[in-house]
C-alpha cells in the first residue's frame, strides 16, 4: 500500500498547480493526470470521491458562466455574442448591471476562472479517491487526535445518514407515499436523524469499552501552552495555505506566514506527543514511490507558482485581445511527471486481482 | 471474576427499576448465557459489567459490580477495556475503522499495547477467529458472520479475561452463527476466557452453555445449572419443549442428548403413518379448501416444481425471469417464482443470498435488469404507492423503519390518513395482532413484538393481500414469535399470501407451507417445507434432527401423533 500521506502530497501538489494558471489547456491536462491515477490506482471499494467532486466542479464553471451572462464580471470585451435586455435599476445601485451585451472574453474568462476552481477540486477528490482520509488521519499527531476521532466520527455517519435516509424513504413508500417533494422531506428529518443518532451513540459505547480515551492526566501549564501553540500554528497554516493558493492576496502573506505557522504547529505537536501512550499498528513504509509522488506533486505546485510569479508566456489565458493559449513547456513537463510517477506505484492488490481475473475470463 | 452485590438499576423516569436486588457471582473460564424475556433487563446486565452502566447510559446503581477485583463505580468502561471486553449487538454501528487489520489493532492503539506485541496479537486474533483470509478486505464488504466475528476478534485482540456479548447470533444464518458459537467455545476452552451473553436463539447456545441466569422484569436468578434452569425457564427452545412433553428427567439439553433418549419414541413414531395429513402447518389451508396439496407426496423432491402450494391456490403474485443487479453483484438470476393465496412461503440461505433483494424486488422497489414481477396481474413498480399499498406490502427488517409518531395511537391515526381508511382501522388491527397496547406509548418504547405487531398492522391497514416479512424474528422471544405464528396463521387463512425470508427454522418449522432456498441469488430448492428443511442439514430445525429419518418437525406434530385423536 502506498503511505496515504504521499498520495495526498501529489493531490495537493497538482491543486496548489491548478490554482495558478488560468491557461484552460494546462487545466484540462491536471484534470486528466488526476484522472488517470484514480483509474489506474483505486482500489477496489474504495470510496469514489472523484467523481463528485468532478461534478461539484462542472457546478462551479456553469455557476460563473450564467454569473457572467447576467451580471457580467468586469471583463471588457469587443467580440459581442449577444445583446441581452438591460434591466433598469435605481441610481444607488449604479455599481451593478443586470442584462446588457455579453462578450466572448467576459464569458471565456468566468468559464476559466470555474475550469481553475474545478480542476483543483478534482485534484483533492482524487486524493480522496486513492487515499481515504481516514487512513490519512492515523498519521495524525497524538495533540490532534481528539479532532482527528471527530472527524473520523462525522466520515463514518456522512455516508450512513445517507443511507439511512435512502432506506426511510423506501418506507415511506411503503406507506403510500411518493417519498418525494419537499414536506415529504420534511418527514423524513425526525425517523433519520433519530436512526444516526442511535448508530452514534452504539459507535460511542463501542469506542469507550474498547478503551478510547484513556489519556493520562496531563498537567494544567503543559496543557495551556499545548493548546495554545497548535491555535496560533494552525491559523498561521491556514493563512499561509490561502495566500500561497490564492494569487490575488499578495505575496507577503504566503510563505513567511506558511512556514511560521508550521513551525508552531509541529512545536505543539512534539509537546503533545512526548503525552502519548497511543501505540501504531502497522504503519505503512515510505519507500521510493512515496518519494517520487511527493516529490512530483511538489515540483508541479512550485513550477506553477514561479511561473504564475514571473509571468511565463501562456501561463493565464490572454483575453484581450483574445488568443489561442500556448502551452508552456516547463509547467507541461511537470505535468508529465506527475502523470509518469504514477507508473512507479503499484497497482492495488484487490485491483489487480480483479483484472486478472477479467483478463483470464477474456 | 465478576461479583455483583445487592445490584439495582434504575433509569430516570422510568417507575420500575430496570434490575432490583442482582446477586450473583461468575467464575473464570465460565460460558454463562443470561436468558429472558425482551425488556426484561438482560442488556442493563450486560452493561453493568463493564460499566457502561452507569457511566455511559446515565441511572442510578446502587450495590456494587467487582470485576476482576475492580468497582465499576470508580472505573469507566474504557479503564476496564484491558479486562473487559464488549460487543454490541449490530456489528457495524460498532466499527471504528475500514478494515478487518485496522478494525482489530484499533484497541490495542487505544490501549498503548507495544507495537511488535501487537503485530503478533493481531495475528493471532485472526487465527483464532479464521479471519486470515480476510485480513485486508473493507468491514462493509463482510458477511454478517465476518463482521460478527470481527467483532469478536477485534475485541479479544485487547487481552481481556472476560468477554460480554449481546445477541450475537441473531442476525445470522443458522451456519454462519454456528462459526461464531465454535469460536466462543474455543474461547472458553483453550483459554479459559470468562464469557456472558445474551441471546434470544436458545436453540443455538444453550447446549454450550456452563451455567445460565434468568432474568425476569429486572429479578436476576443466581448462576443456575442449564437443564435444572430449564425445566422452569419461560422461554426455552423446542428440545426443551420435547423433553418437558416427554417428561425425560433430567432434560436433554442438546440435539444429541435427546436423540439418545427419543429412540424409544421414534420407534413408536414409525409405527404410525407420516405425518402430514394432518399437518398444522397447511391445516389452514386445507380447512379452507381441501384438495390434497397440503400432505407430502412421497417421491423425492424435484429441486423445481413450479409453485407447490398452488394446485389449490390462484396465483396472486410471480416472477419470471427476475434478473436483479445491486451494483456489481448479479443479486438475483433468473428467478422463477409463483405464489398463491392463502400460502404461507419461507425464503431461507445464507446472509447475502439474495432473500432481501427478492422481498424488495417483489414490492417493486428494485430495477430489474431483466424479467417481470407481477402481483395480481401489475406489476408492482409502475403503480401508485397508495395502489400498490392495496396489492403488496413489505415489513422491512428494521420495523422502525416504518414508524415516525410519538406515539403508538398518533402513529395508528396517521396510518389510517395514510390508507385513507376509515379511523380506528389499525388500532384495531393492532389489538388484534397484539392485544391491547398502551396507545400513548411511544413505538420506540414498545417491546420489539409490539413494534413489529405495530409495523404489520400499518401494513395490513393499507389493504395488501400479499404480505412480505423480511427477517421478522429478529429480537423476539418466544412468545411473541409463538404470538406470531398464529397470526400469520390467521392471515393465511383469510386468504393473504405470505413471503417470509428468515434464518429462524423453527419459525418456518411452525409456519410455513413451502420453503424457497437462495443460494447466491439463483433458486435452489422449491417446495413443501417438511420435505424441504426435514433432511437438510442446515436447515433442520431440532425436532426433524432428533427423529430423523421420520420427518416430524414441530413439539406441536409430536404431541399430536402421541396424543389419541380424540
Amino acid at each position: 500500500m502506498i503511505h496515504p500521506v504521499a498520495w495526498w502530497a501529489w493531490g495537493v501538489g497538482l491543486a496548489t498547480a491548478a490554482a495558478h494558471t488560468t491557461n484552460p489547456l494546462l487545466l484540462v491536462l491536471v484534470v486528466l493526470v488526476a484522472g488517470w491515477a484514480v483509474l489506474e490506482r483505486r482500489e477496489v471499494g474504495a470510496l469514489d470521491a472523484f467523481r463528485p467532486f468532478l461534478f461539484i466542479g462542472l457546478a462551479a464553471v456553469a455557476l460563473r458562466v450564467t454569473m457572467a451572462v447576467i451580471l457580467g464580471n468586469g471583463v471588457g470585451g469587443s467580440v459581442v455574442i449577444v445583446d441581452l435586455p438591460r434591466l433598469p435599476l435605481p441610481s444607488w445601485l449604479a455599481g451593478l448591471r443586470v442584462g446588457g451585451p455579453v462578450t466572448l472574453e467576459s464569458v471565456l474568462a468566468a468559464a476559466v476562472d470555474g475550469m481553475r476552481l474545478a480542476a483543483t477540486l478534482a485534484c483533492i477528490g482524487a486524493a480522496n479517491a486513492l487515499a481515504s482520509p481516514k487512513r490519512l488521519l492515523r498519521y495524525a499527531p497524538a495533540t490532534l487526535y481528539d479532532i482527528g476521532t471527530a472527524i473520523v466520527v462525522a466520515l463514518t455517519f456522512a455516508p450512513q445518514l445517507v443511507e439511512l435516509a435512502g432506506r426511510v424513504r423506501v418506507a415511506r413508500r411503503l406507506r403510500g407515499h411518493t417519498g418525494r417533494g419537499p414536506r415529504e422531506l420534511a418527514r423524513l428529518v425526525v425517523p433519520v436523524l433519530a436512526g444516526t443518532l442511535e448508530r452514534s451513540l452504539e459507535l460511542a459505547a463501542s469506542m469507550e469499552s474498547r478503551g478510547y480515551g484513556r489519556l493520562p492526566v496531563r498537567t494544567g501549564r503543559a496543557r495551556w501552552l499545548g493548546s495554545i501553540l497548535a491555535l496560533v500554528g494552525t491559523a498561521g497554516t491556514c493563512a499561509g495555505l490561502y495566500g500561497l493558493l490564492s494569487p490575488s492576496v499578495g505575496g507577503w502573506l504566503g510563505l513567511p506566514t506558511l512556514v511560521a505557522g508550521v513551525a508552531l504547529a509541529a512545536a505543539s505537536l512534539v509537546l503533545g506527543a512526548r503525552r502519548e501512550v497511543r501505540t501504531a499498528y502497522r504503519r505503512d513504509p515510505w519507500r521510493a514511490p512515496e518519494w517520487a509522488l511527493a516529490l512530483a506533486g511538489a515540483a508541479a505546485a512550485g513550477v506553477f507558482v514561479v511561473g504564475d510569479g514571473s509571468g511565463w508566456a501562456g501561463m493565464a489565458l490572454q483575453s484581450t485581445p483574445l488568443a489561442w493559449p500556448e502551452l508552456p513547456l516547463l509547467a507541461a513537463a511537470a505535468l508529465a511527471v506527475c502523470l509518469s510517477v504514477i507508473a512507479l506505484t503499484p497497482v492495488p492488490p484487490r485491483l489487480a486481482a480483479a483484472r486478472a481475473r477479467t483478463a483470464s475470463a477474456a | 471474576m465478576i461479583d455483583f452485590q445487592d445490584v439495582s438499576v434504575a433509569y430516570a423516569g422510568e417507575s420500575r427499576p430496570a434490575l432490583s436486588g442482582a446477586t450473583l457471582h461468575v467464575d473464570e473460564g465460565e460460558l454463562v448465557l443470561v436468558v429472558g424475556p425482551t425488556g426484561s433487563g438482560k442488556s442493563t446486565l450486560l452493561r453493568c459489567i463493564n460499566g457502561l452502566v452507569p457511566h455511559f447510559s446515565g441511572g442510578l446503581l446502587t450495590g456494587q459490580v467487582l470485576v476482576g477485583g475492580r468497582d465499576t463505580r470508580t472505573h469507566r468502561p474504557r479503564d476496564l477495556a484491558d479486562l473487559v471486553g464488549f460487543v454490541v449487538q449490530d456489528p457495524m454501528s460498532g466499527f471504528v475503522t475500514d478494515t478487518v487489520e485496522d478494525e482489530i489493532a484499533y484497541g490495542m492503539e487505544a490501549l498503548g499495547v507495544d507495537p511488535l506485541a501487537m503485530r503478533r496479537r493481531v495475528e493471532d486474533a485472526l487465527d483464532v477467529l479464521g479471519l486470515a483470509d480476510v485480513r485486508d478486505r473493507p468491514l462493509r464488504s463482510l458477511s454478517g458472520g465476518q463482521q460478527q466475528r470481527v467483532a469478536i476478534a477485534a475485541v479479544i485482540a485487547a487481552g481481556p479475561r472476560i468477554l460480554v456479548l449481546d445477541e450475537p447470533t441473531s442476525a445470522l444464518d443458522p451456519v454462519a452463527a454456528e462459526d461464531v458459537l465454535a469460536a466462543l467455545h474455543r474461547l472458553v476452552h483453550d483459554l479459559g476466557m470468562t464469557v456472558v451473553m445474551a441471546e434470544h436463539r436458545l436453540e443455538r447456545v444453550v447446549h454450550h452453555a456452563d451455567s445460565i441466569i434468568l432474568v425476569e422484569d429486572g429479578r436476576v436468578s443466581a448462576l443456575l445449572d442449564p437443564a435444572e434452569a430449564m425445566v422452569t425457564s419461560p422461554v426455552h427452545p423446542p428440545v426443551v419443549s420435547l423433553g418437558r412433553l416427554l417428561h425425560w428427567q433430567p432434560l436433554p439439553l442438546s440435539v444429541r442428548e435427546a436423540r439418545r433418549r427419543a429412540s424409544q419414541v421414534r420407534a413408536q413414531l414409525a409405527a404410525l403413518p407420516p405425518p402430514g395429513f394432518d399437518d398444522p402447518a397447511t391445516s389452514a389451508r386445507s380447512a379452507k379448501r381441501h384438495s390434497g396439496s397440503g400432505s407430502v407426496p412421497s417421491g423425492p423432491s424435484d429441486s423445481r416444481p413450479s409453485g407447490t402450494g398452488l394446485a389449490s391456490g390462484e396465483c396472486v403474485a410471480a416472477t419470471t425471469g427476475l434478473t436483479v443487479r445491486r451494483g456489481q453483484v448479479t443479486a438475483l438470476t433468473a428467478v422463477d417464482l409463483t405464489f398463491g393465496s392463502g400460502e404461507i412461503t419461507a425464503v431461507m440461505g445464507r446472509n447475502g443470498a439474495g432473500k432481501s433483494t427478492l422481498l424488495a424486488a417483489l414490492v417493486g422497489e428494485l430495477p430489474r435488469q431483466r424479467g417481470r414481477v407481477t402481483v395480481l396481474g401489475l406489476d408492482p413498480a409502475g403503480l401508485e404507492p397508495q395502489a400498490r399499498c392495496a396489492a403488496v406490502g413489505l415489513v422491512p427488517q428494521d420495523p422502525d423503519l416504518l414508524l415516525y409518531a410519538d406515539s403508538t395511537g398518533a402513529e395508528c391515526r396517521s396510518a389510517d390518513a395514510d390508507f385513507g381508511c376509515d379511523p380506528g382501522t389499525t388500532a384495531a388491527l393492532l389489538t388484534r395482532i397484539a392485544g391491547p397496547v398502551p396507545p400513548e406509548r411511544h413505538p420506540r418504547d414498545l417491546s420489539e413484538g409490539q413494534r413489529l405487531a405495530l409495523a404489520l398492522a400499518i401494513v395490513l391497514a393499507g389493504g395488501a393481500r400479499v404480505l412480505l416479512l423480511d427477517e421478522p424474528t429478529r429480537g423476539l422471544d418466544y412468545q411473541a414469535k409463538a404470538r406470531l405464528v398464529e397470526v400469520l396463521r390467521e392471515l393465511a387463512a383469510e386468504g393473504h399470501t405470505v413471503v417470509l425470508a428468515t434464518h429462524d427454522v423453527e419459525l418456518v418449522a411452525e409456519v410455513a407451507h413451502r420453503v424457497v432456498v437462495l443460494a447466491d441469488g439463483e433458486v435452489v430448492t422449491d417446495g413443501p417445507a417438511r420435505q424441504v428443511i426435514a433432511g437438510s442439514p442446515a436447515f433442520a430445525p431440532q425436532v426433524a434432527k432428533i427423529m430423523h429419518p421420520i420427518p416430524y418437525l414441530t413439539v406441536d406434530d409430536v404431541c399430536r401423533a402421541l396424543t389419541p385423536a380424540s
